[in-house]
């Protein structure tokens, strides 16, 4: 049997709750993955010189 | 010997400080890319909040959350620079397909794809209240203090993004050629938008 969750949705509008729970796991996972996927790329080299030349120049004060 | 000038008391707090906002920066990066969708603008986004936060660290209270402080900082930064000139609209239809820009690898998955369209149709408000709880790991009261709001209305805009975002990514029916079938989505939204409205 092929469950449609559009036809469902009709018949029973609110999900179970342990239903929704699962879904808003599988979102969270889901969110955290995209989000991580940028936090773990390699910080590009522009940010610390920013940072660099900012601190010297406060030094130069 | 227990003297310590304050220079030098001031120059070691920077040194911290700045040690602290080098660990965020990829944080930073990856907040400002769900703001912006195109990875160089959220660079830019990133690179101008990191600095107005090496600017402002004689404000920060040590101690207190730096990692939300920061995304404060940048949120704002977006907001005042979206006046200017970045997206208008969060119904405009190019948002989605701007948002596409940040996913140019072929081989990202395809679900992280639809999410990333079903995110780009959402309200700012909704986005970012997503974004930090679902994917940033903030309480709610962090939240709140990041958006400027009470922490019912993060509560609030977090359970209206979930609920569009599962009707839009349970509708399914994106183009892998970043073509989503935008009046569609428009109208899943405002029907998950109505019903969470109504409870």
């Amino acid at each position: 049997m092929i469950d449609h969750p559009r036809d469902r949705a009709r018949t029973n509008p609110e999900p179970t709750l342990e239903e929704a729970r699962l879904r808003q796991q599988a979102l969270g996972s889901k969110l955290r993955q995209m989000f991580n996927d940028v936090v773990n790329e390699p910080v590009p080299d522009e940010f610390l010189d920013i940072l660099r030349k900012a601190d010297r120049s406060k030094a130069g004060e | 010997m227990a003297v310590i000038r304050e220079a030098d008391r001031s120059a070691e707090a920077d040194r911290r400080f700045q040690r602290d906002l080098v660990q965020l920066i990829p944080h930073l990066r990856a907040f400002a890319r769900t703001l912006c969708g195109d990875a160089a603008a959220a660079d830019d986004l990133a690179q101008d909040a990191m600095l107005k936060a090496w600017d402002a660290r004689q404000s920060f209270q040590m101690g207190t959350n730096m990692k939300a402080w920061t995304f404060m900082i940048l949120r704002n930064q977006f907001y005042s620079e979206k006046r200017r000139s970045w997206r208008q609209s969060q119904l405009d239809q190019e948002a989605a397909e701007r948002t596409l820009i940040a996913v140019d690898d072929p081989s990202a998955p395809v679900e992280l794809d639809e999410l990333r369209q079903a995110l780009a149709v959402l309200p700012d408000e909704q986005r970012e209240a997503l974004i930090l709880v679902g994917a940033g790991g903030f309480a709610y009261e962090e939240a709140a203090a990041i958006c400027g709001c009470a922490v019912g209305t993060v509560k609030s805009r977090v359970s209206r993004a979930r609920r569009a975002v599962q009707a839009i990514l349970e509708a399914g029916g994106f183009a892998r050629d970043g073509k989503p079938a935008a009046d569609a989505m428009r109208s899943i939204l405002a029907d998950a938008d109505r019903m969470s409205g109504a409870r």
